[in-house]
């Protein structure tokens, strides 16, 4: 149910629109995109792959902010951090 | 509660006292459950070991066999000989690194250079299946004969048999091996104490994920090639620069994770390893994620684990990676006092798991 | 490995893990329930659980696809391969899941041709090499999976494929949750939602947790990070006094779902009355089947199948487990007679199991890991 790996679409299969080669840290595979028909993905975009059929497309904005966001607290930890080890009440 | 057992003292975590009755359970002889032998009775984990100590282990029973390590080592006449045998069943025959005949010569002179012995001579047994193109036994005879020479072992005897369409999947073939150990070299599992290096020689998963591949159910195409090696010429580099190396096993069928519990389940001492200082080549990774597999338990066909005196596993690397086999060599943790019998990760994220042994071989999981 | 990698980064997780523990009231017990099994396996593969504070607990709940299938079914897809000229196809989660007589690979031990495949299109490649035989399909999962199956089941309809069925087993995660909301045994403060059947679903079927039960829900993706901030803003609802639904896997999940993949479950599947839940029982609604106008391809009505209810057996306590009722060493056979090697229930079996997980990975207590990986 949960297995579901992000993977690089490379191409297409020539002639046959609903196949595409898809690269997973320097591994490839055929998988089948069938399930994006509405938005087809394009070579560079990244998909969510899951029993040999891609369910999603990977909205990089949206990873971007999710980084982001992430980030953001980690600065804010480290600031917290760094202001404790500063300022101390002897 | 069952009747019986003892009342928890109070205070005592629930939790502990069922893992108490676990670590009992394990300790309990084994005893094969099941009528047949089922895949995972050959997959080199819990039920390969159950299926040694119960069947073969309990009836042939003596002090030669019970240490269970790669080779046993036997007095002849006054001199340490190392003795071993190893079959191979791989399908298919041919695979990006090498073919069956790699295997059956490499996998025996690992297991003799493991105990630390030079390996001298090898047998060679083949089980051919009829119908098999002997173009194609020419050429792993051929693979068998180069991987002796750049081993330094000769095949010295041997033996034939056929039999019919339908069996044997083309060729097996059983190597066994002899070799001379130095009088005073005694490696073995059990002699690893808490402090001690673990070091594995190379990245790991190589092979396992390459047969996988190449079994060409998967479509998935990959840069992976078997590691398949002999590894005595690294071993015979280690052990001449350092002192204090307690044992050492080569990583085939269960993978990297069944040798760390091998250790820690015979010296019983407990073993902690860090999942950022594993090797493993991003394709390997990237297959193993795709497929829902963990490169710990994928064989290796190439890859030594080398268990060292703390203060030596600087000394130890410096020897490994000096020959090409073991250029990416690395320590990987170290054997702790507790808990005695345990594997355990230290992840890559940062928190900890237990690394046990799986019943049989990891399977592909969709979940 | 990108869009991976960076969510395993250990150095965010300190801060993400203070911020969590910060958000408890102090004497208050949090109880989360993780409803996918790929979650729990996640957790205590990184060993997750040593990042967030002891008031918080996390539930293991039922999306484990392989656990809740009872084991009168495994016999039933047993009897199936079993048949004459038949090939099974499998993932191979299910190969170890016992039946009352055995699993999958008992049964080919047996001389049963049962074959493990990736994807459910591995089957049509195998029905088209062997013409002469019959490929029967073991159809699993949630709606993750659904709609590849379905993808298969209209690829071999185009292609006029005559030797392939589904022996359907999908079953949705909806039903399953309400179950547990109703369940007097539980007291949840909130719900970590499972992250790819969402890609199918998308966000909307949630939001009666929310908004009937009171509960937070957030749907969480795979990555140790993913866990800890959804954790964290499930924290910062409950600390707000909020129930809502919120899509922490956005990267992946579009709130409407993937409508081409629910018109493909629908034109090939449709809801069965009711279906059994191994551990919950008969739940309504719950199950899919293959649609009449697909009958060539649905094995339930080209073989004959027992359909034998098997009960439980009567040590196996895999139901309360699944429910998030009990945590896998509290059941009483846990690591003596139900063991990875001797597996009583589907808990142990499924690598994502909630027993399997944890005797596998985090099978310490936590004051013994601490101990243990002291420098």
């Amino acid at each position: 149910m949960c297995l579901g790996i992000p993977g690089e679409v490379i191409e297409f299969l020539p002639d046959q629109p609903d196949l595409a080669r898809v690269d997973v840290s320097g591994v490839r595979r055929v998988i089948n995109v069938g399930l994006l028909s509405d938005d087809p993905p394009r070579p560079g975009e990244w998909v969510l792959i899951h029993v040999g059929f891609a369910l999603s497309k990977i909205d990089e904005n949206e990873a971007a902010a999710a980084m982001q966001f992430l980030e953001g607290i980690g600065q804010a930890y480290d600031d917290e951090l760094a202001a404790l080890q500063e300022s101390r009440i002897e | 509660m069952n009747r019986g057992s003892p009342q928890p003292p109070p205070g005592t975590v629930r939790e502990e006292l069922v893992l108490e009755r676990i670590d009992r359970a394990r300790r309990s002889r084994p005893r094969v459950r099941e009528e047949r032998i089922t895949m995972s009775h050959g997959a080199g984990g819990k039920a390969t070991q159950t299926l040694i100590e119960a069947v073969f282990l309990n009836v042939f029973r003596n002090p030669s066999l019970e240490p269970l390590e790669d080779a046993a080592r036997l007095k002849i006449n006054g001199a340490r000989v190392a003795f071993t045998t190893d079959s191979f069943v791989v399908s298919p025959l041919f695979f990006p690194g090498g073919d069956i005949g790699d295997l059956a010569v490499n996998g025996t002179v690992n297991d003799l250079a493991t105990s630390g012995a030079v390996p001298l001579f090898l047998s060679a047994g083949f089980i051919l299946e009829e119908g098999f193109p002997v173009e194609a036994l020419s050429r792993i005879v051929g693979s068998m004969r180069a991987a002796a020479d750049a081993a330094g072992v000769q095949v010295v005897t041997g033996d034939t048999k056929v039999v019919e369409k339908g069996k044997a999947d083309g060729c097996y073939i059983n190597t066994a091996g002899v070799g001379v150990i130095e009088p005073d070299l005694d490696l073995g599992v059990a002699n690893a104490r808490p402090g001690d290096a673990i070091i594995v020689s190379g990245p790991i998963g190589d092979h396992g994920i390459t047969i996988m591949l190449a079994r060409g159910e998967l479509d998935i195409e990959a840069d992976v090639a078997s590691d398949t090696a002999p590894l005595n010429g690294l071993v015979a580099g280690l052990l001449s620069a350092t002192p204090g190396v307690r044992a050492l096993r080569d990583a085939t069928r269960g993978g990297v994770a069944t040798i760390l519990n091998e250790i820690a389940k015979a010296a019983n001492v407990g073993v902690l390893v860090s999942e950022n200082d594993i090797p493993v080549r991003a394709e390997v990774r990237g297959a193993a994620e795709l497929l829902g597999i963990d490169p710990m338990y994928v064989a290796c066909e190439g890859r030594l684990v080398a268990v060292v005196d703390g203060g030596a596993a600087d000394r130890a690397l410096v020897a490994l990676r000096a020959h090409p086999f073991g250029e990416q060599a690395s320590v990987i943790g170290h054997v702790t006092d507790d808990p005695p019998g345990i594997v355990q990760l230290k992840t890559a994220f940062g928190g900890t798991r237990i690394v046990d042994l799986l019943v049989g071989d990891p399977l592909p999981r969709i979940c | 490995m990108r869009f991976v990698d960076e969510f395993r980064d250990a150095g965010k997780a300190h801060a993400l893990s203070a911020k969590i523990t910060a958000l408890c009231e102090p004497g208050r017990q949090y109880k989360l329930m993780e409803v996918c099994g790929g979650h729990t396996h996640t957790i205590y593969k990184h060993g997750l659980e040593d990042y967030l504070p002891e008031q918080i607990t996390l539930v293991h709940g039922p999306g484990c696809p392989v656990c809740v299938i009872p084991m009168g079914r495994v016999d039933d897809a047993i009897a199936l391969a079993a048949e004459p000229d038949v090939i099974m196809t499998s993932f191979g989660d299910m190969m170890r899941v016992p039946g009352s007589r055995g699993s999958f690979f008992d049964a080919k031990a047996r001389g049963t041709d049962i074959r493990m495949v990736y994807s459910p299109l591995d089957s049509l490649k195998i029905a088209r090499k062997n013409p002469g035989k019959r490929i029967v399909f073991m159809a699993i999962g949630f709606e993750t999976t659904a709609p590849s199956t379905a993808m298969t089941m209209l690829r071999a309809a185009a292609e006029g494929l005559a030797n392939f069925s589904v022996f359907c087993n999908h079953v949705t995660i909806i039903p399953a949750i309400k179950a547990i909301l109703d369940s007097p045994d539980l007291r949840l403060d909130g719900f970590l939602g499972p992250g790819h059947v969402s890609t199918v679903i998308g966000c909307r079927p949630y939001e009666f947790i929310a908004r009937d039960y009171g509960k937070p829900v957030v749907v969480a993706g795979f990555e140790p990070l993913d866990i800890l901030q959804s954790i964290y803003m499930l924290m910062l609802q409950l600390a707000q006094g909020r129930s809502e639904v919120e899509n922490q896997y956005s990267r992946v999940v579009p709130w409407d779902g993937n409508v081409v993949a629910l018109r493909a479950i629908g034109e090939t599947m449709e809801l069965r009355p009711y279906f059994e839940w191994r551990g919950l029982g008969f739940i309504s609604h719950s199950a899919l089947k293959v649609r009449e106008q697909y009958a060539k391809f649905d094995a339930e009505l080209l073989f004959s199948v027992p359909g034998v209810r098997v009960a439980d057996p009567k040590a196996c306590q895999c139901g309360e487990v699944l429910k998030g009722v009990l945590k896998p060493w509290e059941c009483k056979v846990f690591g003596t007679a139900c063991t990875p090697e001797t597996p009583i229930g589907t808990c142990m079996v499924s690598p994502e199991g909630a027993c399997a997980a944890y005797y596998n990975y985090g099978r310490l207590t936590r004051q013994r890991v601490r101990e243990a990986i002291r420098p």
